[in-house]
């Protein structure tokens, strides 16, 4: 049974992403979303917890919140899947059960 | 005949620092701080700006909103200039912590230490926190 987290939080300022990353089973899938697409970013102070997270846990993050705040596709994690609200609908229906990080 | 206030502090002018330390868009900070800088740059105020934590990402370059329905207001941090608003400063611990360099802002700024922003803002009147 898989569950599906989302993190809207922004990794700099929150412990939102740290405890979900903790928590999360592998298997389990982490959408990122609003200020907390900011813990996709390639380069940064949290990348490389991420980056480890990604062995067993698949990420995703949101385009639109993505581009509302400048950030392209190559400034992405390798292996973040980013999708659209139309697969944020899709991920929901995906999973057995979800979990918001607020 | 000028109003009580006008008299106390003709000509006054304080040094107003805005410390920015929000992301944009999650909450309304950034947006209420730039509003309130143009009212104090409209009072011939000395204004001056600090980007510093998530701050930093306020002034990054390529904002588009269309997809998340909100207002797109970076551009007005281009037009501060011609509310005589030229001191912007920014951490570069922040920038670095989030892999970001001056190169990915949108605006002219000075890249500072922390010790040197601690100065500034040690010289300031009046500091407002967003």
């Amino acid at each position: 049974m898989a569950m599906l987290h989302t993190v809207n939080k922004s990794p700099f300022e929150r412990v939102s992403l740290d405890s979900c990353i903790s928590m999360a089973k592998k298997g389990s899938s982490v959408l990122l979303i609003e200020d907390g697409v900011y813990g996709a970013l390639k380069g940064t102070k949290v990348a490389d917890k991420v980056s480890k997270a990604m062995d067993g846990i698949t990420f995703y993050v949101l385009g639109p919140d993505l581009a509302a705040r400048g950030m392209t596709e190559e400034r992405i994690i390798s292996g973040i899947k980013v999708v659209d609200y139309a697969g944020f609908v899709d991920l929901t229906t995906k999973h057995e059960n979800f979990q918001a990080w607020l | 005949m000028a109003e009580p206030w006008e008299e106390e502090n003709e000509g006054k002018v304080k040094k107003f620092m805005f410390i920015n330390r929000k992301a944009p868009y999650g909450t309304i900070y950034a947006l209420e701080s730039l509003e309130v800088v143009l009212i104090t740059a409209a009072f011939d105020q000395d204004v001056s700006l600090v980007f510093t934590d998530d701050g930093v990402f306020q002034i990054k370059k390529g904002q588009t909103t269309a997809g998340i329905g909100m207002k797109n207001f970076s551009p007005t941090y281009r037009a501060l200039e011609g509310y005589d608003i030229e001191k912007l400063y920014v951490d570069k611990e922040s920038l670095d912590a989030r892999g970001l360099t001056a190169e990915d802002l949108i605006v002219d700024v000075e890249v500072m230490s922390r010790a040197q922003l601690a100065d500034l803002m040690n010289e300031q009147d009046v500091v407002m926190s967003f």
